[in-house]
């Protein structure tokens, strides 16, 4: 929005909402779209064709551009982690076996990298 | 969380990935999600976000130009198929004097109207 613009605190809790709404919109297109390919478990190329199903195709580039981004940052601390890990005990390896249960935690791209997460439901 | 932190930090994305993840797994049919699935989702959020604001804004009935209203809101999901979705939860509002008459004029009809009762907003004074 231009500067000096404000939002009504109303307007900002019906934003939010909203944005709680795409979510679930989206997930459950792109779910349509991974049960199509027989997959259990939803990736990116589910997510991009739920947008332009739901004809957000304005987001497309933009989209693909950051994944690109944040493909080569989650690799390069994949990489930084190898590393680390070398010069660390079994110890630290035990920690990562435990926390991988947490599931925002950062050490499941170790595991996993780009595929699955497998978490009850 | 602590990735999350990070990359909100690098404004790659600004919303927060555990919070998007949580939506996202309250649905029922999704077993998991992949990675690069949460991102994009977030990012993809955070552009709809951007856009319902601008959007909305720009074709804002003209009642205030330096300010994003509910009224504003309301209109775009109404009048937008892009984001007719939002229809539902972004209700038009209506004067509380209004309602009342519509309700009295159901219950004179004989209906038991349900749903569409609970979705009307009250104001009080200015919006209708």
């Amino acid at each position: 929005l231009p500067d000096g613009v404000n939002i009504s605190k109303e307007a900002r809790s019906a934003i939010s909402r909203a944005a709680s709404v795409f979510v679930l919109y989206a997930t459950s297109c792109a779910n349509n779209f991974a049960m199509k390919g027989k997959r259990k478990t939803l990736n990116a190329g589910d997510v991009l064709s739920a947008m332009e199903e739901m004809e957000f195709q304005r987001f497309m580039v933009p989209l693909k551009e950051s994944l690109e981004v944040y493909r080569r940052e989650q690799k390069g601390k994949k990489e930084a982690r190898k590393d680390k890990d070398k010069k660390a005990d079994s110890e630290e390896q035990d920690k990562s076996r435990e926390e991988d249960n947490d599931d925002d935690d950062e050490r499941m791209e170790e595991e996993e990298q780009n595929d699955e997460e497998e978490v009850d439901n | 969380a602590e990735m999350a932190a990070r990359l909100s930090e690098n404004r790659l994305v600004s919303l927060p990935l555990s919070r998007i993840r949580v939506i996202m797994k309250s649905s029922p049919e999704v077993s998991s999600i992949n990675q690069d699935a949460l991102f994009l989702t977030a990012k993809a959020t955070e552009l709809f976000v951007q856009y319902l604001a601008s959007y909305s804004y720009k074709h804002g009935r003209g009642k205030e130009k330096n300010a994003l209203t509910y009224t504003d809101l309301s209109h775009t999901a109404e009048e937008c198929e892009t984001f007719q979705f939002l229809a539902d939860i972004l209700p038009k509002k209506i004067l509380a004097s209004k309602y009342l008459k519509m309700l009295e004029k159901e219950k004179r009809d004989g209906e038991v109207g349900e749903g569409e009762e609970e979705d009307k907003e009250e104001e009080d004074e200015d919006e209708a």
